[in-house]
């Protein structure tokens, strides 16, 4: 390409953007939840750092302290303390690391294998489609959390397997929707000129075809990553998900929920972090949705 | 329409025959051998090993196998629970009106809830009462909902006293089991404060499993709504003179709630996924609390009919929304 159509194409993608953002930016729901997401990601980055304790270190003399500003509670434990004396929000700040890392582990590899299926898929048609959708339907037929909670039984409970098991359930949804934005392309002027310029069926598929069915995944990806914290701490809390110590947020309100009529604190805490956690994606994702597909706002 | 419920029923066959192979093939999946898994730690002789692979079948082929498990199915045979030794397809129906009867409730307060809110949202667009109720929508969405349901016992239960923690009914009272529904059985045995009882029992665990559905089915009646009330037909029944109420309430309505029942139908999947959560909570003697027992005791068969028998509802009642959907909307009907 000369450097004139390169400097085109760059034009063209800020000018893309910067519509993009304007759109983003009126939905001040959004941008709130980016500015907490944000600062999720600093927290959990920094988490070592930050963290005023170790998350899995034990203080004999501090089990089950209340939050610093109720009565009996020390300000070096300022959310509290569990019942063998860890420092509840190093916990926390420490969850915030595996909440993240799930949420970008499941949505990457369901992003994978659903843009694959969902091309082939919309792309040959015939007996390859038929094929790949029902058994997509199969696994649509499952309670998404039932199915999940039986493959990790399956391939013995853990964190790795967990996300596996979460990945494999949210994948139909990416398959069902990049197959009908290829299907609503395929058959386009621009695709059938590359088609004639002389393009394979894999450039076809994922240099011509894929740009332009990005819209919808990139909202489905921002829905999946909330349901994916979510579907994990619910495995965790379980007892199927990350196992104890880890400071899981859902596996630590599976540890705390024995107290939970005696220490309100070690109850409250992990699951405030997972509500605020999957509300700021949800509105982020609302924002994209408006901001990216003006056709998808209603639905 | 007779057709379309031909062709739908027909589409079912390959996700029938997926949903089975799925069930068919998790008991073969497990590492390990199923006989040795079943016997325990104790073990078992190579006589009794023999034994047992003729009475499971395991030594035929394993096309073979799958057509005697799916005849046997289609009987009503799901296999034995390993550890109460009694039919898996008993101990589902045993268990089934407990999340039947808690999944109605939770359902009915949802829609009850949510289409009004979504119908006033709608209405009042862009409006603070607007803003308010999709935000609450919006956090009950992302509502882990074992967390609130926690919540929910501390503050209802701990703190102020008002409903029981766990279990569907006081121990004081024993009605007889007539249709497995408590509230129903309560009635109609007639003892006092049974009813009531049982009532107390079921607040919390249902509006935890309300949640969820209710903000989706509040989003979803919004956003259909506007869509309705942009059409030309609303703005001719105004342009005659109709009044807002009726125009809202019949025009609008009717046609906005095609696919918010829909949405209602995608939901018991949800429903039961959720109730998974709930009724371990709430020590709830249902499907999603024995599922949850069965997994962490590795009873196979229970799990394996389980699974089969939930895909199966989930299943049926898509079918009756897409018939129901059908029936209201002819333009589907002849596709």
């Amino acid at each position: 390409m000369t450097d004139v159509a390169l400097d085109s194409t760059r034009k063209a993608r800020k000018a893309q953007f910067a519509e993009f953002w304007h759109y983003f930016k009126e939905n001040r729901g959004a941008v709130i939840g980016l500015w907490v997401f944000m600062t999720l990601v600093f927290l959990a980055v920094f988490a070592d750092i930050i963290s005023p304790h170790e998350p899995n270190i034990q203080d004999r003399t501090a089990f089950l302290l209340p939050p610093a500003w109720i009565d009996g509670g020390r300000l070096e434990f300022l959310l509290g303390t569990d019942a063998v004396g860890r420092d509840v929000l190093s916990r926390l700040l420490h969850g915030a690391q595996f909440s993240l890392f799930i949420g970008v582990f499941v949505v990457s590899i369901a992003l994978a294998g659903g843009i694959s299926l969902g091309l082939i898929s919309g792309f040959f048609g015939g007996v390859i489609d038929t094929a790949i959708m029902r058994i997509m339907d199969v696994i649509l037929a499952f309670p998404s959390l039932l199915l999940a909670l039986v493959l990790v039984a399956l391939l013995g409970p853990g964190l790795v397997n967990a996300m596996i098991a979460i990945a494999l359930v949210l994948q139909p949804h990416f398959v069902r929707l990049t197959r009908a934005s290829v299907m609503a392309e395929r058959n386009r002027e621009y695709v059938i000129a590359a088609q004639v310029a002389g393009a394979g069926n894999t450039r076809l598929m994922f240099r011509t075809i894929l740009p332009n069915c990005t819209a919808p995944l990139i909202v489905q990806a921002t829905l999946s990553f909330s349901n994916a914290i979510l579907d994990a701490a619910a495995l965790g809390f379980l007892g199927m998900g990350a196992q104890p110590p880890t400071p899981e947020w859902g596996t630590m309100l599976a540890e705390a929920r024995e107290f939970i009529l005696s220490a309100w604190w070690v109850v409250t805490f992990p699951g405030v972090a997972i509500l605020i956690t999957v509300l700021a994606i949800n509105l982020i994702g609302d924002g994209l949705r408006d901001a990216l597909d003006p056709k998808l706002k209603r639905s | 329409m007779f057709g379309f419920i031909l062709r739908r029923v027909g589409m079912l066959i390959p996700t029938f025959i997926g949903v089975s192979l799925v069930s068919f093939f998790f008991i073969r999946l497990i590492p390990g051998d199923p006989i040795i898994l079943m016997s325990g730690e104790r073990g078992i002789s190579p006589e009794r090993y023999a034994q047992f692979q003729e009475l499971f079948g395991y030594n035929k082929p394993i096309i073979v196998q799958y057509f005697d498990y799916l005849l046997a199915v289609l009987q009503g045979d799901l296999g034995k629970s390993i550890s109460t030794k009694l039919p898996v397809w008993s101990e589902f129906f045993v268990r089934f009106p407990a999340t039947l009867e808690l999944s109605f409730v939770a359902i009915f307060l949802a829609v009850t809830i949510g289409v009004p809110a979504g119908i006033i949202a709608a209405v009042k667009r862009a409006t603070s009462v607007d803003h308010s109720i999709m935000g609450i929508a919006l956090v009950g969405y992302s509502m882990p909902i074992f967390w609130s349901a926690l919540m929910m016992i501390i503050v209802f239960s701990g703190m102020l006293g008002w409903t029981p923690v766990s279990g569907r009914l006081s121990f004081m009272f024993f009605p007889e089991s007539i249709t497995g529904f408590m509230l129903v059985d309560t009635w109609l045995s007639g003892e006092k404060g049974a009813f009531a009882s049982a009532v107390h029992h079921l607040v919390l665990p249902s509006i935890a499993l309300a949640t969820i559905p209710l903000a989706v089915i509040a989003r979803q009646t919004r956003s259909a709504m506007l869509e309705v009330l942009g059409e030309d037909y609303i703005r001719t029944a105004r342009a005659k003179g109709l009044g807002r109420r009726r125009v809202i309430g019949l025009h609008a309505l009717r046609n906005a709630l095609i696919p918010v029942i829909t949405t209602i139908g995608l939901q018991v999947g949800v429903l039961m996924a959720g109730a998974i959560l709930t009724e371990t909570i709430f020590s709830w003697p249902g499907i999603g609390k024995w599922m949850v027992e069965s997994i962490s005791r590795r009873d196979y068969p229970v799990i394996q009919g389980g699974l089969l028998m939930i895909a199966f509802l989930v299943m049926f009642v898509n079918l009756m929304v897409d018939l129901l959907y059908g029936l209201i909307n002819p333009r589907i009907r002849h596709q």
